[in-house]
C-alpha cells in the first residue's frame, strides 16, 4: 500500500467543496415559483438555452466511463477501444433528426420522460411501463460505473484502507451528491457542469500537448504502443491488440459504433437533458455543437497509448492488476502533484454530474410511468416531485450496492448490457416520433424479443476472467462475423415489430388512442419570456 | 405553416440535408477503408487522424443540415 498523496488530496477535496456549494446554491439559480413541480425539480424549469444545454448534455454523455474506461480499453486492446470516436460522431445526426421532434411533442403535452411520450403516442400504459423499466434498469449499472471512476482516482491518490474505511470517501462523495440533487434537482448538475467542463478541457489540452513532449512525440507514442500491443498475452498466447482493426474486427468496430449511437439519445439521462431545453432550436444547434466533445473523447482515448508508452505507468497498472488505473496513474507519474490533483478532481466531478442527472432521470421515469400511471393516477405535481426526490435517493443507494457488491469488471460489462437493453426501446421512441405505423402490441412483442435475445446472448458470452456477461460481442446470425449484440437484438426487434404489426392489422386489433397531432412534432415555445421578478419559493423550512 | 418563401423548407433543401446527415454514417461504417497506417499526419497513423477529422466534419454536416432546414421567420 502506498502513502496518501497530500497535495493531490487537498486539491481534490477543495474542488469537491466548491462543487458542493455550487450544487446547493443551484436551487436559487433561475428558479421558478416553486421547486415542487417535476418541470422544475426534474427538468430545471424547461428553460435552458443553447449554452447551458451544451454543458448539461456534454456533462451527461461524457462521463467517468469515458474518461477512465475508454482510454483503458485503448490501453488494453488498441484500435478496438477507439470505436467510441465513430460512436460519438454518428450519434449526432440521429440526435438532430429525433431530438427536436421529441422536444416539441413533449413541450406541447408536458411530457417529462420518453415513456410519457410512448404512452401518449400509442395509447398504451403497458408500453410506457416497458420503456420506463428498461430505462431504470439501464441506469443502475451506469451510475455504479461513475463510482468505479471515483474509486480509481481515489486508489491512485493512495486513499485506500481496509474494510469500512476503504469505502468511506466514496460514501461521503455520494452523500453530498445525494443531498444537493435532492434539494436542487436538475439545476445542480447543470450548474456544476460548467466547473466540470472547464476543468476537463484544461486537463485534456495540457495532457495532449505536454505528455507527448515527455514521451518523444506522437510518432514514438504510436510506435511504442504498437510494439507493446503486439506482445503476446501470457494468458491467451495471442497479441493484446493492434493499432488498426483487421478483417476479424471490422464488423465489431462498426456495429459497436452504430449500436451505441442508436442508444445515445434514448438513454433516460439524455432525454432529461434535452427536455430541459427552452426552445426547439436549442436541440438542433446542440446536435451540431456537441461533437466538439467527441473530439475531446478521441484525444482522451489516445491517452491510453500514452500510458502504454510510459514504462512507469505500465508497471504500476500491471502491479495493481486494474487497467482502469491507466490514465490516473499516467497523470500521477507525469504531472506535478498540484496539477495531478486538479486532473483527479476533474475526473471525480466528471463522475458526479452524470450520476446526478442519471438518478434524476431514473426517478422521473419511476414517478411518471410507474407511480402516477399505475399507483396514484391523481397525484399532484407536488406529490410527484416528492416521490421523485425520494426515489433519486433510492436509485443512488441501489448503485452503491451495485458497486460494492459486484466485481468491477462485471460492472463494466453490465454497462454494455445497459446499451443492449436501451436500444430495444428505439422503435417505440425514435421510430414512434416519425410514424404510428407500428402497432402498440407489436412494439411490445419486439421489445420483449429483443430484450430476451440480447440478455440471453450476453449472458452466454464468457471471457478469460468471467463465465457470463464476458463480452458485448457475439456472432451475428447469417452474417458470419462478430458484432455488438445490441444491434443484432435490435434487428430481431424490428423484424418482430413489422411481422406482428401486419398480423394485428389483418385481424383488426384495437389501435389505441393517439393523443398527439402531426403539428405537435414541429411546435416551438412561445416567445414570451417568464416574468424576471418572480419571487420564487422560500428555500427554508423544507425537510432535507 | 406560413407560405412566405423563407419559412418554407423546399424538397431540394431537405434532400441536401439528408445527404449531409447520411455522409458520416457512410464514412465511419466503411471501416476497412480507413483501417491502415499511411498516409501519416503529424505522427498520427491514417486510422486516427481520419476519424478525428471526421468528428469535425460531422459537426459541419449537421450544422449545414440545420441551416438548410431552418424555418426562418415562420411562426414555428
Amino acid at each position: 500500500m502506498k502513502d496518501v498523496e497530500g497535495v493531490e488530496l487537498a486539491i481534490f477535496i477543495a474542488v469537491f467543496a466548491v462543487v458542493t456549494v455550487v450544487g446547493f446554491a443551484a436551487a436559487r439559480w433561475r428558479r421558478g415559483q416553486t421547486l415542487m413541480h417535476l418541470d422544475e425539480w426534474g427538468l430545471g424549469g424547461r428553460g435552458f438555452g443553447t449554452f447551458v444545454t451544451w454543458f448539461l448534455l456534454g456533462g451527461d454523455l461524457y462521463t467517468a466511463y469515458t474518461f477512465v474506461a475508454v482510454p483503458s480499453a485503448v490501453f488494453a486492446g488498441g484500435a478496438m477501444g477507439f470505436w467510441a470516436v465513430p460512436y460519438g460522431a454518428i450519434a449526432y445526426p440521429i440526435v438532430f433528426l429525433v431530438g427536436p421532434r421529441l422536444w416539441s411533442v413533449a413541450h406541447r403535452h408536458g411530457y417529462v420522460t420518453a415513456a410519457d411520450f410512448v404512452r401518449g403516442r400509442f395509447g398504451s400504459k403497458s408500453l410506457g411501463l416497458a420503456v420506463a423499466l428498461t430505462g431504470i434498469l439501464a441506469m443502475m449499472p451506469y451510475i455504479a460505473l461513475q463510482l468505479v471512476g471515483i474509486q480509481a482516482v481515489l486508489t491512485v491518490m493512495g486513499v485506500t484502507g481496509s474494510g469500512w474505511a476503504k469505502d468511506l470517501p466514496l460514501f461521503i462523495a455520494f452523500g453530498l451528491l445525494a443531498a444537493y440533487t435532492y434539494t436542487s434537482g436538475l439545476r445542480a448538475p447543470a450548474l456544476i457542469s460548467f466547473v466540470k467542463d472547464a476543468l476537463i478541457y484544461l486537463v485534456i489540452i495540457v495532457a495532449v500537448v505536454y505528455i507527448p513532449t515527455r514521451l518523444g512525440g506522437w510518432d514514438s507514442i504510436f510506435g511504442t504502443a504498437e510494439t507493446a500491443l503486439a506482445r503476446p498475452n501470457p494468458a491467451t498466447g495471442k497479441p493484446a491488440g493492434s493499432l488498426f482493426t483487421n478483417d476479424m474486427t471490422h464488423w465489431a468496430y462498426g456495429t459497436l459504433a452504430l449500436g451505441s449511437s442508436l442508444a445515445l439519445f434514448i438513454y433516460p439521462h439524455t432525454v432529461t437533458g434535452a427536455l430541459a431545453a427552452g426552445r426547439r432550436d436549442v436541440i438542433r444547434r446542440n446536435a451540431a455543437l456537441l461533437p466538439a466533445y467527441s473530439l475531446l473523447l478521441g484525444l482522451l482515448a489516445l491517452l491510453g497509448y500514452m500510458a502504454l508508452a510510459h514504462p512507469g505507468t505500465v508497471a504500476a497498472v500491471k502491479a495493481a492488476g486494474n487497467p482502469q488505473l491507466a490514465v490516473p496513474e499516467l497523470f500521477e507519474q507525469v504531472f506535478p502533484s498540484w496539477f495531478a490533483g486538479l486532473a483527479f478532481a476533474a475526473i471525480g466531478v466528471g463522475a458526479l454530474v452524470p450520476a446526478a442527472i442519471m438518478s434524476i432521470a431514473a426517478s422521473n421515469l419511476f414517478t411518471r410511468n410507474v407511480y402516477a400511471a399505475f399507483l396514484r393516477p391523481d397525484a399532484t405535481p407536488e406529490e410527484e416531485t416528492r416521490v421523485s426526490q425520494l426515489v433519486s435517493l433510492l436509485v443512488k443507494l441501489g448503485a452503491l450496492v451495485f458497486v460494492l457488491g459486484f466485481d468491477k469488471s462485471l460492472a463494466i460489462n453490465l454497462q454494455l448490457l445497459g446499451g443492449i437493453w436501451v436500444v430495444q426501446t428505439f422503435p417505440a421512441i425514435a421510430i414512434g416520433l416519425f410514424t404510428r405505423w407500428p402497432h402498440r402490441w407489436a412494439l411490445l412483442a419486439g421489445w420483449a424479443a429483443g430484450m430476451a435475445y440480447g440478455t440471453m446472448t450476453a449472458y452466454g458470452t464468457s471471457s478469460p476472467t468471467q463465465r457470463h456477461f464476458g463480452s458485448p460481442l457475439d456472432d451475428i446470425p447469417f452474417v458470419g462475423h462478430t458484432g455488438y449484440i445490441a444491434l443484432t437484438a435490435f434487428a430481431l426487434n424490428m423484424v418482430v415489430v413489422v411481422a406482428v404489426t401486419l398480423l394485428l392489422r389483418a385481424v383488426r386489433a384495437p389501435e389505441g388512442q393517439d393523443e398527439t397531432n402531426p403539428d405537435d412534432y414541429l411546435a416551438d415555445a412561445d416567445p414570451a419570456p417568464a416574468a424576471p421578478d418572480d419571487p420564487g419559493r422560500s428555500l427554508t423550512g423544507r425537510p432535507v | 405553416m406560413s407560405d412566405t418563401s423563407p419559412a418554407r423548407v423546399t424538397a431540394a433543401r431537405k434532400a441536401a440535408a439528408g445527404v449531409l446527415l447520411a455522409a458520416p454514417f457512410l464514412v465511419y461504417l466503411a471501416v476497412p477503408s480507413y483501417a491502415k497506417e499511411s498516409p501519416r499526419l503529424a505522427g498520427f497513423p491514417f486510422f486516427y487522424w481520419w476519424q478525428l477529422l471526421w468528428v469535425l466534419l460531422t459537426a459541419v454536416c449537421i450544422g449545414g443540415a440545420h441551416l438548410l432546414t431552418r424555418r426562418r421567420g415562420g411562426a414555428r
